[in-house]
């Protein structure tokens, strides 16, 4: 069992995240492949303090946990902010940032 | 090499004779309208006084021996520039002093004529100041002991020519003579700048002692090169062919003014520039060369446009730019004419002012009329203007024993000693302007009276008529002085070197055969003004009158070669620039205006295209890591 | 990891499978809830990767935190936003989807090409003497956590009380008017239209209190007000009982 099968998982759902992110409108749903992509880079952690042997990883991922955490509670506490004054949780909607 | 004596005695005042005009010129200018009631007496005494200091060195410098009369005095280093060192030094020998009497002794006659002539003029103060400044900035030219110092005399003169032409600042002929005789001495000026560069180049310094020591040692066509650029300056300044544009145009200044700058003094300054070089002319042979064909084109120009003039003194400026032209050509015939081209110039110096000033006489009592198909009979009414005419008129055609014979002839006979050709030209030359003098002075003094109506002829007053006096005196005796008691070709010989070689024809048949043609050229003048009744309207003769009358078309060959080219060049620079180098600032302007317009678009403002930028460019940096450690 | 051992190989072929199904179910659901509930199951079967690379603690930490808290936190927010609000599935930027599947592909191969080129021989080092250095992973973590990662242990700690307080702040609702007394609530419901009093408790002769069974009106009909609205839109309202409506009729005085 090649422990590289791990990190070849990790690169699929990273991407699958990516694709979210990029193509869905919700915001909650873009937030949530955010979340997937974290995931992802976590596995890969593990997996690699399992190939290395020490558990540097480990505590890497576990740090990721705690930020991703927090992130998303800020994260979320902002898409009600916004969808209470705008009444919609797309995110094309705010675009007057433009030429 | 000449040495050069110390500055003792009455030499140590050396650099006086040059500071009295110029403070002269100082307090009138500078002063303002505090100084209007003194200020033109102040002018004259000043040259006065330093007429007065040249008399004294002349006898002085007599009374030393012929090795001894080259003296030099430093007042300053002047310029001092690594190898390169000019000072503020005079050097007086034989050749400057004579042209410090002329200048100083005919600028105080000048001056003193111009007392009466400008007496009605409320700018009289500002014009007796620029005289000085003319008369100081000449004074430096000829005392130079460098080139460089000379060229500063040599701007000064200009400087002055153009505020002094230009003195009737309202006028606009008189303003665009003065710029066209400024504008075309600073293309001689440019001839001598280079010519001073050159010298640099070559010897190192650009003191006379230094140049002309050295000369014989450098090579033939630098010393060409140097000679033609000094025979550029001396055309520009002396009013040679082909800048002789200017000097007819510059009569519109008044009288005196033509009488000194144009007639004594300035346009000799181009004759002193050479026969100063001697020198380099004796070692450039080409360049001599040119300096003789210069000479001789010019006597017949300057003859043949003043045999056309119906203004006496456009005719008078012909003239004059004919009798430099034999001075020149005499320049260049080497050691066997230096002597005489200084010899005419004195003489002419003093019978040409007398005509200048005895035609400002003339046009002082015919209430400033310059045309003379409207004079005719003055010679009752006018007495002593029109025998000190008669003088001078004399010397310039060359009848013994007046002025003009002496020298003329003997540039006519040193012509000979070069070639029989040149000396047929000269000559020719002398008959015709045997012509048109005795036209003009038919056309003034005799014949029927044209005047105008409410023209009152009238003699001058003194103030005026003692110095026509004093100039007659001069232009009947001063030959026949300087010839035998001064013994010119002695005096000048260990400054610029005196040959004599045989001629075919003895001197005697030369000075026969050119009185007998300048009689025939009077007599046809005298038949075609003098018999004839002068018509007021004038008849449109034949091609030669014609093109006499427009300058032998000097203006035309100007406008087309100079001007019109000059203007087309303005011209297209100010398209070149607006289009091409505006163009370009604009274009690149344009550019990134137009590059942002595009770029810009690249701002949706929705999120998710900068979020697939950004995962492109992730991916971009992913691929090259994994790229570089494939490889 | 040793040789032979399938059962590892089995474990994640089935999680990461489901890991991925999970992650697709995620992008394509057209209802949020979906999706969320997708991700829920894609990060169960991750916790069951981590612990089959021994990691039970991170494992056990997912679960908790991410699946339970995380997950329910975006549940939440989806009631407040809306469940029903779906996403159009058509795409109103041009070329975006296209551009985002190729560079995710892209991205993927890149990902796979290195981690293959780089990871072929490696054998891998194992976590059992790790983990039994100071008697188990937990301790093993917690070790490394106390001494080499302190300061970001501590800085993690500010971090979360400052999410906290973020969150806090902008979720807070400024009161612009004065809150409205009891007095002042019951003169409004009184004064405005509808019905002033409360809405009929599941029934006025009702004989059940569940609240899909509409309440009787005296005359026997069911009452429109006693069932909330979601039921009655979707058709959940459980048919009357004859035999109380006989009842309630006897109550009254006999059918009228």
């Amino acid at each position: 069992m090649n422990p590289a099968n791990y990190v070849i998982l990790s690169a699929i759902l990273f991407s699958l995240g990516a694709i979210g992110v990029l193509v869905r409108r919700n915001a909650i749903i873009v937030f949530m492949s955010v979340e997937l992509m974290l995931n992802a880079a976590n596995l890969a952690f593990v997996a690699f303090a399992r190939m290395n042997g020490n558990l540097d990883g480990q505590v890497a991922a576990f740090f990721v946990m705690v930020v991703a955490a927090a992130e998303v509670v800020v994260g979320l506490a902002i898409i009600v902010t916004i969808f209470r004054s705008r009444r919609s949780a797309s995110i094309d909607e705010p675009n007057l940032l433009k030429y | 090499m000449i040495e050069l004596m110390p500055a003792e005695g009455v030499f140590s005042l050396i650099w006086l004779l040059i500071a009295l005009p110029l403070l002269g010129a100082g307090l009138l200018l500078l002063g303002g309208r505090r100084t209007n009631s003194w200020g033109p007496y102040l002018g004259v005494l000043t040259v006065v006084g330093s007429a007065a200091l040249a008399v004294v060195m002349l006898l002085a410098m007599m009374g030393q021996a012929a090795e001894e009369r080259s003296i030099g005095q430093t007042l300053f280093t002047w310029v001092f520039a690594g190898n390169f060192q000019a000072d503020m030094a005079f050097q007086l020998d034989q050749l400057s002093m004579v042209f410090v009497l002329l200048i100083t002794i005919v600028g105080s006659l000048i001056h003193i004529y111009s007392i009466g002539y400008m007496s009605h003029d409320a700018d009289k103060r500002k014009f007796f100041g620029y005289l000085n400044l003319f008369v100081a900035a000449m004074l430096l030219l000829v005392l130079a002991n460098n080139y460089l110092l000379l060229y500063v005399g040599w701007e000064g003169v200009g400087l002055a020519s153009y505020l002094l032409i230009g003195f009737w600042q309202i006028k606009p002929t008189a303003a665009a003579a003065a710029k066209k005789a400024f504008i075309i001495n600073r293309v001689g000026d440019v001839g001598l700048s280079l010519a001073i560069m050159v010298m640099f180049v070559t010897f190192g310094s650009v003191t006379f002692s230094d140049v002309f020591g050295q000369a014989s040692e450098a090579g033939e066509g630098i010393m060409t090169a140097i000679g033609l650029l000094l025979l550029l300056a001396a055309c520009g300044k002396s009013a040679q062919f082909p800048l002789q544009a200017w000097l007819l145009d510059a009569m519109e200044g008044p009288t005196p003014v033509s009488a000194l700058i144009h007639a004594a003094t300035m346009v000799t300054a181009g004759v002193y520039l050479i026969v100063r070089s001697n020198a380099i002319f004796d070692r450039a042979v080409w360049a001599a060369a040119a300096v003789v064909l210069v000479g001789l084109i010019t006597i017949f120009m300057g003859a043949i446009i003043g045999s056309a003039k119906d203004d006496i003194k456009k005719s008078l400026a012909g003239s004059t730019m004919s009798q430099i032209g034999y001075m020149i050509f005499a320049a260049g015939l080497g050691p066997v004419g230096y002597v005489f081209a200084i010899f005419h110039l004195l003489t002419h110096g003093v019978f040409k002012a007398g005509l200048f000033l005895g035609a400002g006489s003339v046009m002082h009592g015919m209430k400033d009329n310059v045309n003379m198909r409207r004079y005719g009979a003055l010679r009752g009414l006018m007495v002593i203007t029109f025998v000190t005419f008669m003088a001078g008129y004399l010397a310039i055609m060359g009848i013994p024993p007046f002025a003009g014979f002496w020298s003329k002839d003997e540039i006519i006979h040193a012509a000979f000693e070069r070639s029989w050709v040149i000396g047929a030209a000269a000559i020719l030359g002398a008959g015709i302007t045997g012509f048109y003098m005795t036209r003009m002075i038919a056309m003034t003094f005799f014949g029927k009276a044209r005047w105008e109506d409410d023209v009152h002829p009238h003699e001058s007053p003194s103030v005026m008529t003692i110095p026509l006096i004093i100039l007659a005196i001069g232009s009947t005796f001063l030959g026949m002085a300087l010839l035998f008691w001064g013994n010119i070709e002695t005096w000048l010989e260990p400054v610029v070197g005196f040959a004599s070689e045989p001629t075919q024809l003895s001197a005697t048949t030369l000075e026969a055969i050119t009185l007998v043609v300048v009689l025939i050229g009077a007599f046809i003048g005298w038949r075609q003004y003098g018999a004839k009744l002068v018509p007021i309207d004038a008849p449109r003769g034949n091609w030669l009158t014609r093109a006499a009358r427009r300058d032998l078309y000097g203006d035309l060959v100007n406008d087309v070669v100079v001007v019109r080219p000059s203007f087309a060049l303005a011209r297209w620079l100010t398209w070149f620039d607006s289009s091409w180098i505006d163009g370009v600032v604009n274009g690149s302007a344009a550019f990134v205006g137009g590059v942002s317009g595009r770029l810009r678009r690249t701002q949706s403002g929705f999120a998710r295209s900068y979020a697939l930028s950004m995962l492109g460019g992730a991916v971009l940096i992913v691929a090259a890591l994994v790229l570089v450690r494939l490889s | 990891m040793i040789e032979g051992n399938w059962g590892e190989e089995i474990v994640f072929w089935v999680s990461g499978g489901l890991a991925v199904l999970g992650a697709l179910g995620m992008i394509l659901s057209k209802k949020a809830v979906h999706s969320a509930l997708c991700v829920a199951l894609t990060m169960i079967n991750l916790a069951i990767l981590y612990v089959a690379n021994s990691a039970p603690f991170l494992g056990m930490v997912q679960v908790i935190v991410y699946t339970g808290a995380v997950m329910m936190l975006f549940l939440f927010v989806l009631m407040v936003v809306g469940v029903d609000s779906s996403d159009s599935l058509i795409e109103t930027l041009k070329g975006q989807r296209l551009v985002a599947i190729v560079l995710a592909l892209g991205l993927a191969i890149l990902l796979v090409a290195g981690v293959g080129a780089g990871l072929t021989d490696v054998v891998p080092v194992g976590l059992d003497e790790t983990n039994g250095v100071d008697g188990g992973n937990v301790q093993g973590i917690a070790r490394l956590l106390f001494t080499d990662y302190l300061v970001a242990f501590e800085v993690t700690s500010a971090l979360l009380i400052t999410a906290a307080l973020g969150a806090m702040v902008l979720a807070h609702r400024e009161r612009w008017l004065p809150r409205a007394s009891q007095q002042e609530l019951s003169k409004a419901r009184f004064l405005g239209p509808g019905h002033p009093g409360n809405l009929p408790s599941s029934g006025t002769y009702a004989r059940h209190n569940a609240v899909d069974t509409p309440a009787l009106l005296p005359d026997g009909s069911p009452s429109d007000l006693s069932i909330p609205g979601p039921l009655v839109a979707r058709g959940d309202v459980r048919p009357i009982d004859h035999h109380e409506v006989e009842q309630i009729e006897s109550l009254g005085g006999g059918p009228k």
